[in-house]
């Protein structure tokens, strides 16, 4: 039995390490960037750079639009596949999961052949629809993990008899999602929103091709021509990252309660 | 005078395979009705269609005049239990209870007040800040009750509220189920697959067997004079009886050698010619009893203790007869293998 463990516990132990020791690496070499003393002055000289604040804050802003529309999009559809055409799941799933197997970079040449300034629909004519088009892709590429979130926060709770409860009290198709569905999968939609906003911002490919002056870019050309910020700069959207998987954790404590007390 | 709730010539199929085969009934205002049947008769199936949950395959569905048969659940005015209590577990007692004023527009103030109402009707009140989860199966089960009234609805449908709840709560919630209906005079549609649940809050019963309506009453004619072989087997317990049909003008037959004069016997019936008759269980008693007109010589076969009532088995050759006594504590109950006599009135015996 305690041989057992040992092995289990060597795994584990040469598991973390794997992850870990780069990690500390990675630390212990940005603050080095004073001779002879660890500093933060990398931490500072990247959080001194306008870029990073306006590249961060772009990514942030269309990490929201991407979310926004994602629950849009996803919230009724994961619904009505549930509750009215079952058999259409499996095609679903199929279809959520193509992202995954879709380079990005297949996705992105893909939106610039059919969105050029030479189109009918020619979103890279603008900066604006540039945008449009990026988020557009980051809602595809969130896809596989925003339907999932949702759906399975749909299956704790019963939407089909809930449905028919607010059903016959008069409730239209509108009122069941905003005031029924939507705040009962409320942990679920905000676990699938940090997968989203976690991938946005460190997103480099797509930002990349469609030149917008997104976070994934400016971090990627920080690292050529820079020593100490590019390991701050990863030590940043490590925390970041990091922050949105442990916000997850957190909000899973408030999902709402369905079974009864039993006494 | 019209009737409130009439359903004509009602059908619905899957497919193939059809569940509700042209149903027909009426009902008045203010009548508690039971629809009471086996899982899979329809039954189910006819209340989702009153709700506007199922679409109808054929027939219509009229409220108070008004033909509802094709109108969307949310405009029909009705209120429904579920079985699975299907409150909302985002909002807390008061505003499940208030969810379908609020949807109706009624102003937060009278919303409350309607809300407080609910609470007071349903033995709950002060539970408005509490959430679902913190309530027992019973408690949620009267704040689905509260939230399906609160609205005033024309009609009350019911969609086997009792089976999630333990036997004591199911008994104690139907009581109160018929108490609040009578006091509020809403015509109410109750489905069940638990006769006694139907028997004993019912105005009328509808019992259904495989989509067809077996017999439509009040209880007491339901168990008293079942329509067909099925609501008599379904309904409380029967005796199955194999008799010899021994001369039919005279109605006699016999019963393991005793030969009993019935009340009536079929057109075709022929002499030396097995039949079936049917028996109530409490219509037999142990030894002599005023009024019984056959006595039959037996063994008991079993004895089974149930409180206030013992249940003998008693074997009277081919045939076994279960028969109900009460327990009366002065006396030893009867014992296995100890003979017996029984008697009963030959009225009672009935061939469906």
């Amino acid at each position: 039995m305690k041989t057992n463990r040992f092995w289990s516990w060597l795994v584990f132990l040469l598991g973390a390490a794997y992850f870990i020791v780069p990690l500390i690496a990675t630390f212990e070499f940005s603050l080095r960037m004073r001779r002879g003393e660890y500093s933060f002055d990398a931490y500072a000289s990247v959080f001194a750079d306008p870029r990073f604040h306006a590249t961060f804050g772009y990514s942030a802003l269309i990490g929201l639009f991407t979310i926004v529309v994602g629950v849009l999009v996803i919230v009724p559809a994961v619904y009505f596949v549930r509750l009215r055409m079952p058999w259409l799941r499996p095609f679903v799933e199929f279809v959520t999961l193509l992202p995954l197997v879709i380079p990005a970079l297949v996705l992105v040449y893909g939106y610039i052949r059919l969105y050029n300034s030479s189109s009918i629909i020619p979103f890279t004519g603008s900066a604006l629809g540039t945008d449009i088009l990026l988020t557009g892709a980051y809602v595809t590429l969130a896809l596989p993990y925003m339907y999932r979130a949702v759906d399975t926060g749909m299956r704790t709770i019963d939407i089909g008899t809930l449905t028919e409860a607010a059903q016959i009290m008069g409730a239209n198709q509108v009122q069941i999602i905003w005031q029924i569905i939507l705040p009962n999968i409320l942990v679920a939609i905000l676990s699938g929103a940090f997968l989203t906003f976690a991938i946005v911002i460190g997103e480099f490919t797509i930002a990349s091709l469609l030149n917008r002056p997104a976070f994934g870019p400016y971090l990627v050309g920080i690292g050529t021509n820079r020593a100490y910020e590019p390991a701050a700069l990863a030590i940043i959207s490590f925390i970041i990252t990091w922050g949105a998987m442990g916000m997850i954790n957190v909000l899973g404590r408030f999902a709402p309660r369905t079974s009864a007390r039993t006494d | 005078m019209a009737a409130f709730l009439e359903v004509q010539n009602l059908t619905k199929s899957f497919g193939s395979n059809t569940v509700v085969k042209g149903v027909s009934f009426a009902f008045d205002k203010g009548e508690f009705i039971s629809l009471l049947g086996p899982s899979g008769c329809g039954k189910t199936t006819i209340l989702r269609m009153i709700a506007g949950f199922e679409s109808v395959t054929a027939g219509t569905i009229q409220v108070e005049g008004q033909d509802i048969t094709h109108l969307k659940p949310n405009q029909r005015q009705l209120g429904m239990v579920f079985q699975a209590y299907a409150l909302f577990p985002n909002l807390n007692v008061g505003d499940n209870i208030g969810f379908g004023l609020k949807i109706a527009g009624m102003p937060a103030e009278q919303r409350r007040a309607r809300v407080d109402e609910m609470l007071r009707l349903i033995g709950l009140p002060g539970y408005e800040k509490r959430y679902p989860y913190e309530m027992s199966g019973g408690q949620q089960q009267r704040v689905a009750l509260a939230r399906a009234i609160a609205p005033r609805p024309r009609m009350l449908l019911l969609d086997e509220p009792l089976s999630a709840l333990d036997a004591k709560i199911r008994v104690s919630l139907r009581e109160e189920i018929r108490a609040i209906q009578l006091d509020l005079g809403i015509t109410t549609v109750f489905v069940t697959h638990d006769q006694e649940e139907a028997l004993s809050i019912s105005d009328r019963v509808v019992v259904m067997h495989a989509g067809n309506i077996e017999q439509l009453g009040a209880p007491h004619e339901i168990y008293n004079k079942p329509a067909t072989r099925f609501v008599a087997t379904f309904v409380g317990q029967l005796n199955s009886i194999e008799a010899t049909i021994l001369d039919p003008a005279a109605r006699t037959v016999s019963i393991d050698g005793h030969i009993v004069t019935v009340p009536h016997l079929p057109a075709d019936a022929a002499a030396n010619v097995l039949t079936q008759l049917t028996l109530r269980p409490e219509v037999v008693a142990v030894g002599a009893s005023e009024g019984n007109d056959v006595t039959l010589t037996g063994t008991i076969a079993d004895v089974t203790f149930l409180g206030s009532v013992i249940r003998l088995r008693v074997s009277l050759g081919k045939n076994v007869i279960s028969l109900d006594t009460f327990n009366d504590q002065r006396t030893v109950p009867p014992v296995r293998g100890e003979p017996v006599t029984i008697s009963l009135a030959s009225k009672n015996l009935l061939i469906l």
